[in-house]
């Protein structure tokens, strides 16, 4: 909180700031969401996998009706209950935006809130466009990356509205090596979303299979690097740590959940008639933990961009240089 | 009634008394792969037995591939036929597997199944429909307005049933039957190109002369892969 009579810094205004009271129930909903948007990313995912995408052919609404749920067999069930699940993450962000916009008095808490609201309201949009489109690659893509977009904007609001956040002053530790981390994290960032639309242009037939596998070393390399450096050198901050090993035993997962949906799906399945259970399963899977994963680094690089500033080099003529934290 | 309209002065009419035919015998070399059984317990309304229809191959001879006149017909243009062709849903499955229709020619698309389909044609040429058709309900009724081969159409509700319709701008076609035999008959006399089509083999040109009232034999054979 800033003291009275000083202009309040940088730090205060910003992220950093202790300016809102713990709010329990607002911090467990928030919570709740990132959950159901999980599910909701597996109900996509099953949608996709089973080749049920079209199953239901008009939107808004399901066979003609807003509100009757039709008979849940085949592709239907798949393709149906994404729509209720998504309905229900729709609902409940529009109560999270209200929620958010009235109890935190963070102003820019008060603006992610409506920008949950926004970006899922863009993946409904997209999600209909997919339907009414035959699902055409770039909009079936774009579907999938917002989505994962959105899952981590709740993550991140759940990071945000947490205890430890609003009530902890950061353990901090200045960073002076070059790349920093917070370069290091965001560059994670940058080949996950490169390798989630990679990966999503191939499951809805725009692209072939090999850019995403080529730049799946790329990922495993920038995210190996990124992670090894928050363990080694901030490894007293339990804040960075955490999130860094997450990243780093979902990455392990995901490569070898990666190699699993390889093979049964290009390898084995390229002349199945019909989706089968290790292809359905291990895609699924695939998807699941790649939100996760993508979760998981851009809560690291929050975490690192609170915890870990950058020092800039103050050159002084004829005086060594010095570190100051910015 | 849509007729494919080539440009260019108009052919002669076709002489009925000089027409001519070609049939011939699709043979396949080497081992059959087997037909893999579809697992229909997603919905429960669907049952009996079903089993994979991409290559179809007894003692032989190949089924389901479609045969036409790619080549050789000049300018000449054809009026679609009034009567429909029709696909039937049954078993959870179209019947038949692969057909053809002529451009601007009606497609009856019936559900005799105790469930719902959606029956989502997936055009190149064509524009792309999807439309969902309860049990026993009116029969969807489509035309296409351009040439397309092997145009899919399948059921997203049920991810095995998938079929080919080939449009085409002239009558002159076929699908080889169990046998993996077929005939074209009614061609006036003339060089042509004969394609054949197989959804998993691809396809194969042979070119053939034809005189007044011939009735020549074409076989071709596709290889095991």
């Amino acid at each position: 909180m800033a003291a009275r009579g000083r202009k309040p810094s940088f730090e205060e205004l910003a992220l950093k700031s202790l300016s809102t009271p713990y709010n329990a129930a607002h911090h467990r909903f928030a919570v709740f969401i990132a959950c159901i948007t999980f599910c909701l990313l597996v109900a996509g995912a099953l949608v996709t996998s089973n080749d049920a995408g079209l199953s239901v052919p008009d939107w808004p609404t399901s066979f003609g009706s807003l509100y009757k749920i039709p008979r849940w067999v085949g592709g239907v069930r798949y393709e149906h209950s994404h729509r209720m699940v998504a309905e229900f993450v729709g609902f409940l962000t529009i109560i999270l935006a209200i929620w958010t916009w009235r109890a935190d008095k963070r102003r820019w808490m008060k603006w992610l809130g409506v920008a949950a609201l926004g970006t899922v309201i863009a993946q409904g949009v997209l999600g209909g466009l997919t339907v009414l489109f035959y699902l055409p690659p770039a909009i079936s893509t774009s579907h999938a990356a917002v989505g994962q977009t959105f899952f981590c904007i709740a993550c991140a609001i759940a990071l945000f509205t947490g205890r430890a956040w609003v009530e902890e002053a950061p353990q901090t530790a200045v960073d002076t090596q070059r790349p920093t981390l917070i370069t290091l994290t965001l560059l994670s960032i940058f080949v996950l979303y490169v390798q989630l639309v990679l990966g999503a242009m191939f499951r809805h037939h725009g692209m072939s299979w090999w850019p995403h596998v080529l730049n799946a070393p790329i990922v495993a390399i920038v995210l190996t690097w990124t992670a090894i450096r928050a363990m080694t050198q901030y490894s007293k901050i339990e804040a960075v740590r955490r999130p860094a090993i997450l990243m780093l035993g979902l990455l392990i997962t995901q490569l070898c959940l990666g190699f699993l949906a390889f093979t049964t799906r290009v390898a084995w399945g390229k002349d199945a008639v019909q989706p089968e259970t290790a292809m359905i399963a291990s895609t699924v899977a695939h998807v699941a933990v790649g939100a996760l994963l993508l979760a998981a680094t851009v809560i690291l690089a929050i975490q690192v961009w609170r915890h870990v500033p950058v020092a800039h080099e103050e050159k002084a003529p004829g005086a060594e240089p010095k570190a100051v934290a910015a | 009634m849509h007729a494919a309209t080539p440009s260019g002065p108009p052919a002669a009419p076709i002489d009925p008394a000089t027409v001519a035919s070609v049939s011939g015998t699709v043979h396949f070399d080497g081992t059959a792969p087997e037909m893999v059984p579809i697992d229909m317990s997603n919905d429960p309304a669907c049952k009996g037995d079903n089993k994979a229809e991409t290559v179809v191959a007894k003692d032989g001879k190949l089924a389901n591939v479609f045969v036409y006149v790619k080549d050789g017909l000049g300018n000449r243009s054809f009026p679609a036929p009034a009567n429909p062709v029709v696909i039937d849903q049954t078993g959870c499955r179209y019947r038949p597997h692969v057909a053809g229709m002529m451009v601007g020619q009606k497609l009856e698309i019936r559900n005799d199944d105790p469930t719902e389909h959606n029956v989502h044609a997936i055009g190149m040429q064509n524009a792309q429909w999807n439309e969902s058709q309860m049990p026993k309900a009116t029969p969807i009724e489509k035309r296409f307005d351009q040439p397309e081969i092997m145009l899919p159409i399948k059921c997203n509700q049920h991810p095995w049933m998938k079929m080919y319709m080939n449009v085409v701008a002239s009558p002159f076609y076929a699908v080889t039957d169990a046998d993996g035999k077929f005939e074209i008959a009614g061609l006036p006399p003339g060089t042509y190109t004969i394609a054949f089509v197989q959804e998993e083999l691809g396809e194969q040109d042979q070119t053939i002369t034809l005189g007044t009232k011939d009735k020549k034999t074409l076989d071709i054979s596709y290889k095991a892969q």
